[in-house]
Order: C-alpha cells, then structure tokens, then sequence
C-alpha cells in the first residue's frame, strides 16, 4: 500500500470536532493549514421548551434563552420556508465508484483491482452520460435520479485544488478560497435573512456546531440526538426504583434556595429532568414517533429520521448540516468498506425523502451532498489517494435532475494526474442561495459575481 | 540589572547562520540560531514534580504596611499577614471540606479530620507553604494497563495533568495551575505541542505561589503563548497585535476600565515584537528566541504616557506596574475562589498589598483563604475537573482509563482546551446538557464501585436511615443542605416497597450514591 494519511485525517477529524466546540484555531496538524471557520463563536446552552430540544447555541450570546424560545415560536408561526439539508461525506469519497465511468478507455487501466464491472444491470446505465455506472449499492439513489429528484454534477471542485481534507473542507465551509475565512457560507445567508432569536435556523446535528453554518452575528444550535436524551443510573435496573430516581432528582432541584450558584445548580437539574420528561416520546427504541418511512438502523439514519419528525412538528429549521455515515478516506481496503457504507448512505437518503414526501414537505427541502475532494483515479494498490474533481448531488422532489456540468473523463487528467473539475462549488452555492433560498447572493458567496453561467439545479 | 544580565547571556548563547528551509510548505532563507541546549528554560517532564522551594515560616519581604483607615487584623494568626478579616467561627470537617474544594480537589479519605484537627491557619498553611517535590499518593496513571506516553498519545496529556489533580498532595500548587491556565487560557488545538503545554503548566506551578511580575515574564517568553498568540510573527515591521491586546485585556488589566487605549495596543505590540522560532519538519517550532537584532522593533515606542525604546521586558514590567493592575488582579483571583465580590474595602487593602509585596500571590491567597468571605459566603460551583478529580479522590481510585477526558469535556471542562483565549465561562458551568454530563461522570466513577447484581442477593438488612447515612459516608460525608438532607430520607424511605427485599436494597444503595453525587448540593461547595 502506499503512504497513507488515514491515520492523519482521524487525528484531524478529532481535533476538527475539538475546535468547533472549542473555537480555537487548527494550524497545529499541518503546517499551514487554516483555521475552521466557527471560530470566535461561544456556546451556550438551553432548552427549547416549545419544541423539547436542548440545544448547543453558538453566538446569539446578548439574548437570553426565553427570547430564543419565543424567536422559534414566531419563526415557526411565520409559514413554511425553504431548507437546506447539507451532507457532508468526509475523507473525499471516490467519486469514480460512486459513477463509475466504465465507458471509459483508461478506467481499466487506472483501476486495475478497484475497477467496477459493468453489471449488466440496465437500470445501473446513467441515462445523461452512457459511460458512467451507478455504483450497485446507490441503487436507491439510481431511482431516485430516474424519477427526476437527482441533480448530479460529476466534476465538482475548484482551481489549483489543495489535497488536504483540511483545507480543501475549509473552503468548502466558508465558501470561499480563503484560509483565514471564519463564517460558513450558510451562516453568512443567516447572517443577512435569518432572525436574532431563532438558533433553530442553523441546526448541526451533531455534538458541535458545523463550521458552514458557523454565523458571524445570529444564533445557530447543535443538538445531537434529541430522541436520547436520558439519565441512566449504573445498577439500578427496576424500573419504578429507577423513575423514582429521576423524579427524586427534579425535586431536588425545585428546592427554593437564597444561595445564588446553589439556586442555579438546581435549576439545572430541575430542567433536566423536565427535558427527558419533554423527550420522552422521542427517546427508547429509534425512533419511537411512527415514521411514514422505513429507515435503516445507525445514527446517520436516525438523524435523519430525527430531522423529517422535527420538520413535521413545524420547527423552523432553515439550513441542516449534518456528516454522512463512515468515512469515506479511503487510502486501503476501498473495496472492502466503501460499498456497506455507499449502501447504508443511499438507503437512509431515500428513506429520509420518502419520508417527506409521506409528510408532504419534499418541496420544501433540498439535499445538497458534498466531499472536500474526490479520489486519485489512478489507485494505489488497493485504495486511493486524494484527488481533486468530486461529486456532488442535489436531491430533492424540486431539483431539475439534470447533469450539471459534464464528466471531463479520463483521457486528460490535470498536472497531478487528478480528475479535472468542470463546475465551482461557488457557482453551485451561488445558485443554491438564488434560486432555491431565494436571495441574492452577493456577499453570502463572495465571488459569485465571477459565475455568471446559468446553472439550472432547481425547479 | 538582573534582566539585562539574562538578556546578554542569551545573546552569547547562540550564534546566527542562514539557511535555507522549508517553512510552511515554502522555500525560504532563514536565520538559524545555533543554541547551546537551554536546559533550565525548557524543562521536560520531570520538574512537574517539583516547584520552587518555598519559604516555611517567613512570608515574602515587603509585607503590607497596615492599612489606615480600619483596625488592624485579629490577632488569631502568627504566620499568615492578612490585611483583610479573619474568619473567626468554628474550624471543623464542614470548613475544611470547602477550604479544600476551593484551594484543592476536594478530600481524600481522612483528610478532613486531619485538617479539622489543625486550626484555620494551621490548615491554610498546609496548602499555602509546600515544599520539594509534590508526593503523589496511589498508583501512576494508566490506559489498558500501560502508562501514559505524554508527548506520543493523544489526549495523555490531559490525563497526565488530571491524575496531579487526583493524586498530588500539593493541592493548592495544582488548583492555581488550573486557575492560571483559565486566566492565560491557552490551548493546545493552536499551539500544537504538548511539551510547550506542560512546560507552561510547569510555570504556573513555579510562579503560582510567587510572583505574578515572573508569571507575566514567564509565560509571554514561553513557547506556548508565543505560539498562541502569534508572538514569532510579529516583528519589526510586521507587527501582530494579538498577544499585547490580550496581555492587556485578559490577562493583566481588563477591557473598558480607561486602563489603556487601541495606541496603547500598537505601541505595547512594538515593544514586545522580536521572538522567533525555527519551523522543523516532524518536529514543529524549536529554538525559540528572541532576536533583538533582525527582529525587534528598537524605535521609541509610548506606552501609557511613557516613552522609551521598549523591549519585551519592559512590557512584561508596564502591564504590571500599571496602576489598574492591582485591582484587576485582586479581582479575578479573589473570583475563582470566592463567588461574589469583595466589598470594596477589603479590594483596596488586598491591592495595597499585592502592590506593596512587589506583586506576590502567596500573601492575597492566604488572605483570601483565611476570609470570613470564604467560610461565611454561599456556595459555589465546582467546576467539571474539579468535581471530577475530587470523585475519584474520595474513592481513592486511580487513572486507569482515557474516558475522563471525555467526560469532562462533555461536561465542558477539558484541560488544555479552554474554549478561547478567555478561558471557561466559570459562571455558566450548568445547563441541561452539562448536568446530564455530570450525571453520566457519576456513573463512570460508580463503574466498579457501585453494587452489582452478582452479589445483591446477599445484601445485608438496612434500614431506609441506615441507607441514608451509609450513601452520604460513600463520598465523605459531604455537607448537604437542610432541604436536601430529609428528601435523601424520604426517598430511601419511599422509592422501594416496605421491608424491600435484599436486590431492591441494594439498588437502593446504588441509586442514593447517585442521587447525592449528581445532586445539586455536592455540585457546589
């Protein structure tokens, strides 16, 4: 096998996860690698009580949290608006498995041991560009596309592409080609048409803040695993003992006290009880609500499970970030872990938009999946090295479903043997923040005016 | 004159040679300094053993003058100097548990009648005037059976210092480490070095009982602050401001008092301008010095209305001679032991002190550690590694796994990750999130300790007050309010059936440690 950064990159996703809770700079992991945006933005804490979520909020720090909760409750009541579900694979996924090009004269030769079979399967064909194949275990994803709710562009990335996930997820983060750049590009959207009291609008679920919704001046949240949120006592297992613990502990936090930290203390452990007592109906088995869709098991699956409940309750959520299930770096063993991961990712995507559909919220919701990068083409033995030109999907009951850009395929390769890119994640934000957030996008992504091609993504 | 004798002995120290380097993935000339190893500058692990050989009976030269206005203090202490109140109630276990879950990690077992059985300031000075090396009690530190490889592992930095707090004897040594660290908050995500973390670790354990003027020297010359705040990239003629604004705003005078303006900044910024340190592939910054020569900004700079040609040193002494860092100073450090503020009486006689000792720490923690305010006052939040540590102190129990590192942090306190350069937010430790953190920190501790089904069958007969009292002894006997203390009864009493057979007691059991470990009452103090 050759070098590989595996061990490097989980390192990094480590201290990635540490700095947006944290807020602290990354440049430690590699030399000159840039900052995560988010940073600079402090958390606090507190409970929605309207929608039963304890959240994580970033910034937002002058407001008190009964202002948040009357800001969810006003966005809520303000009528449906669109969202943004953003997805991220990280490690750069393989995007010549993901549509592999089999039609094309080098891919054998570029992929001696990882070279997908052409599988015979008619329906694997992609109907925009008969060279490539949808990887087998996308075939959700496969129907998906031929009913229309796929935008595919092929050939995604930027130029003078940088290797590192780091960097190269950074500026995908901040939209921009700017190593110092601390707001996301969808916090800069809430920044300009988002509200000071609804940290809902930018929701991470995830345990930290997502740097691309990292905002300069509104709040957004992080929240988890709403449907978890439990006390759970080691070796105390009878049932009414164990209730009896949990409401014990509620009442001693609702003891009145003229100790001002004790009071506090208190209040704590009083709103926490009240939480699991709100979270109830969501916590136990995934999910406990009745999803009108059958969602496989793991907790990218259940996030998005989480996710179509919450949309359905009405909480105003305007972008979503959220990472895909696994990791996708894959330097060794390709074969070995990309295709259970491709299948679990493409059964929860299609379960998580036929459970909209099943809420009538679809038109209301567009899936935009990315990766900091695609893979080498030419593999390494078994696995593949970091590339350039990736893939990205617009998913959604209103996308046009068209190709957007082509496959620039195999034969010329850009000067580090990588797949060249023919459409600019900015132009693609670009797009995503006119046409489907409804705005303009000046100053929400900085060099939009240097785009000026029509990209037809949405309906 | 002492200053001015290190700065040429460090000239001597090196010499310059150009080379050209790779720096930050580009090509680039480079002035290497050729250093004689600085041994006593940059110590490894070893001196985090140790820290300066403290004076037992004299306290630091220059004792406050007394103060005009009130009388003089209560005669009670011999060795400590107050210029503040005494407390002068009863010394039992109830005192001695707070003096150390403020100036320590809480008790060990046996500890708080040991220190009952001394008088207040007998007990403050057992903490206050350590000597030698710190004796460690229990076993070393430990993950799936091997020790900790510090500078190898990640994440074993943390351990390393979370196992001092559990198991060093020297309390107040590593409870100031830990608030000197919240006050220079810096973190080991940006400077990228466990040494240079542990090393200024070390400072704080050196100077945490001395002089705040050496702290202040200390810490803006060592490698992780220079790292932090940007201090080798900023030099003649590129100038960062970064670390001369925080020095001001954070760490010696405080935002919006009229202490200094943005001038003040820039200005402040030149003086301290000339650190360098060499990039190294595989190794990361070394060699860091300070160049007078090709990087110092030599022209007159005016700092708070005065001019001169500063140097690093020279702003290390302005911020700390400033007539608004007492009070500054005073301030936060009366805050991290006591949760509301000192009337402004006893502020002023504790700066008069401070300033008149050439800024000594030691005098203003006895004070404070000997106040009627710390006795007398409310309650207090333990922060997450405090409370953490002092758990597996009661226990006795030792490091033998990575996850209080999670767990803490969960509960939003990990060390060498303050959250930015201010440091914790200390009066926002609990939340909904934080509290369910602290929950499952207790059953992590109860991991091992609590009654497990295997053996609930034999357990023994016990009455719902037996119950009571055998939970409060499993963590010390800490003190509980008067509310919490007949619900802890009422519980045992209730939550079970009459005459509950033995599993159910034995549940019971497990559940009542919980109930008083997460509770509110044992989260303050």
């Amino acid at each position: 096998m050759t070098a590989c950064h595996c061990k490097d990159f989980s390192r990094s996703a480590l201290l990635r996860s540490a700095a947006a809770h944290a807020g602290a700079g990354l440049r430690p992991i590699e030399a000159g690698m840039p900052a995560a945006a988010g940073t600079g933005l402090s958390r606090r804490s507190f409970l929605a009580r309207s929608g039963g979520l304890a959240l994580a909020v970033f910034g937002g720090g002058a407001l008190r949290p009964a202002a948040w909760e009357e800001g969810i409750a006003a966005a809520s009541a303000a009528g449906p608006a669109p969202v943004l579900v953003s997805i991220f694979m990280s490690g750069g996924v393989d995007s010549l498995s993901l549509l592999a090009p089999v039609g094309d004269s080098r891919y054998a030769a570029l992929r001696p041991t990882l070279a997908l079979a052409d599988s015979g399967v008619p329906e694997d064909v992609f109907t925009e560009d008969v060279r490539l194949r949808w990887h087998p275990d996308l075939a959700p994803i496969r129907d998906l596309h031929r009913g229309g709710m796929v935008t595919v562009i092929p050939a995604i990335g930027y130029d003078d592409p940088n290797q590192s996930h780091f960097t190269s997820r950074h500026y995908w983060e901040v939209g921009e080609i700017n190593p110092l750049g601390r707001v996301g590009w969808m916090g800069r959207y809430l920044d300009r048409h988002g509200s000071a009291d609804n940290p809902l609008q930018g929701l991470s679920l995830d345990y930290n803040l997502a740097p691309g919704l990292a905002a300069g001046s509104v709040p957004v949240a992080a929240v988890a695993a709403p449907e978890k949120y439990r006390l759970w006592t080691r070796d105390v297992w009878d049932a009414s003992l164990n209730a009896r613990l949990n409401e014990r502990f509620g009442a001693l936090g609702a003891q009145p006290t003229a100790d001002a930290e004790l009071a506090g203390a208190r209040d704590a452990a009083r709103q926490t009880v009240a939480l699991q007592e709100q979270l109830a109906p969501l916590s136990g088995r995934s999910p406990a609500w009745t999803a009108p869709a059958s969602y496989p098991g793991g907790s990218f699956p259940r996030r998005l499970a989480v996710l179509a409940e919450m949309l359905g309750m009405g909480l105003p959520l305007r972008c979503v970030a959220l990472d895909a299930n696994g990791g996708y770096d894959t330097h060794d063993d390709q074969n070995g872990s990309l295709p259970g991961q491709l299948n679990l990712f493409a059964a929860s995507i299609a379960a998580f938009q036929a459970d909209l559909i099943a809420r009538g919220l679809a038109d209301r919701v567009l899936i935009q999946v990315w990766s900091e990068f695609g893979r080498r083409p030419r593999e390494n033995g078994g696995g593949t090295d970091h590339g350039a030109g990736g893939l990205s999907l617009l998913i959604g009951s209103r996308v046009t479903g068209t190709l957007v850009g082509e496959f620039p395929g195999l034969a010329t390769l850009d000067a580090q043997d990588n797949l060249r890119h023919t459409v600019d994640f900015r132009h693609v934000y670009k797009h995503i923040v006119q046409d489907w957030l409804g705005v303009d996008a000046t100053g929400i992504v900085p060099d939009a005016a240097k785009f000026s091609a029509p990209l037809a993504l949405v309906r | 004159m002492a200053e001015l004798r290190k700065r040429k002995r460090r000239r001597k120290r090196c010499r310059t040679v150009k080379r050209k380097k790779l720096v930050h993935g580009r090509r680039k000339t480079v002035n290497l300094r050729k250093c004689r190893p600085r041994k006593p500058r940059h110590p490894a692990l070893a001196p985090a053993g140790t820290h300066p050989p403290a004076p037992v009976a004299a306290p630091p030269a220059a004792s406050a003058p007394p103060p005009p206005t009130s009388p003089p203090p209560p005669p009670r202490l011999k060795t400590i100097q107050s210029p503040i109140g005494v407390y002068s109630g009863p010394f039992g276990r109830a005192q001695a548990e707070r003096l150390l879950w403020r100036a320590g990690f809480g008790p060990r077992p046996g500890q708080l009648d040991a220190l009952a059985a001394l008088d207040l300031e007998g007990a403050v000075l057992s903490l206050t005037r350590p000597t030698g090396v710190a004796p460690m009690d229990g076993p070393e530190p430990t993950v799936d059976g091997q020790p900790l490889d510090v500078f190898e592992t990640w994440y074993d930095d943390t351990l390393y210092w979370f196992d001092r707090l559990v198991r060093s004897r020297h309390q107040l040594v590593e409870r100031l480490a830990l608030i000197f660290h919240d006050w220079w908050a810096t973190s080991t995500e940006a400077v990228g070095s466990s040494q240079f973390m542990l090393e200024q670790t070390n400072l704080f354990r050196t100077h945490g009982l001395g002089s705040f003027a050496d702290m202040v020297r200390a810490v803006t010359s060592g490698p992780a602050m220079l790292v932090f705040l940007d201090g080798i990239s900023s030099r003649r003629g590129a100038i960062n401001e970064n670390y001369a604004r925080e020095l001001m705003e954070l760490f010696t005078l405080g935002a919006d008092r009229g202490a200094y303006t943005e001038a003040d900044v820039r200005e402040l910024a030149r003086a301290l301008s000339g650190w360098r340190a060499d990039w190294v592939s595989g190794v990361g910054y070394t060699n860091f010095r300070w160049d007078q020569a090709n990087r110092w900004d030599g022209n007159t700079k005016t700092v708070f209305g005065q001019s001169g040609r500063f140097t690093w040193e020279d702003a290390c002494r302005l911020v700390v001679q400033h007539p608004l860092h007492p009070s500054f100073f005073v301030a936060k450090l009366w805050s991290y032991f006591i949760p509301v503020p000192p009337s402004s009486d006893v502020a002023a006689r504790l700066e008069a002190a401070y300033r008149d000792s050439g800024f000594q720490i030691r005098p203003i923690v006895e004070a404070i550690l000997c106040s009627p305010e710390l006795y007398e006052g409310p309650r207090m939040v333990k922060p997450p590694a405090v409370l953490t540590a002092g758990m597996l102190r009661a226990r006795e129990l030792p490091i033998d796994d990575a996850r209080w590192v999670w767990l803490t942090d969960g509960a939003g306190q990990r060390l060498y990750h303050p959250p930015d350069v201010s440091g914790w937010d200390d009066k926002r430790w609990l939340d909904t999130n934080t509290v369910r953190a602290r929950w499952d920190i207790v059953n992590e501790v109860m991991r091992g300790q609590s009654i497990t089904s295997a053996t609930w069958s034999s357990y023994p007969a016990e009455t719902a007050s037996e119950a009571v009292a055998k939970a409060r002894a499993f963590w010390l006997d800490p003190v509980l309010t008067d509310e919490t203390v007949p619900a802890l009864h009422e519980f045992a009493a209730t939550s079970v059936p009459d005459n509950p057979r033995a599993s159910l007691r034995a549940q019971r059991q497990n559940a009542l440690r919980q109930l008083i470990a997460a509770s509110p009452d044992y989260q303050t103090c």
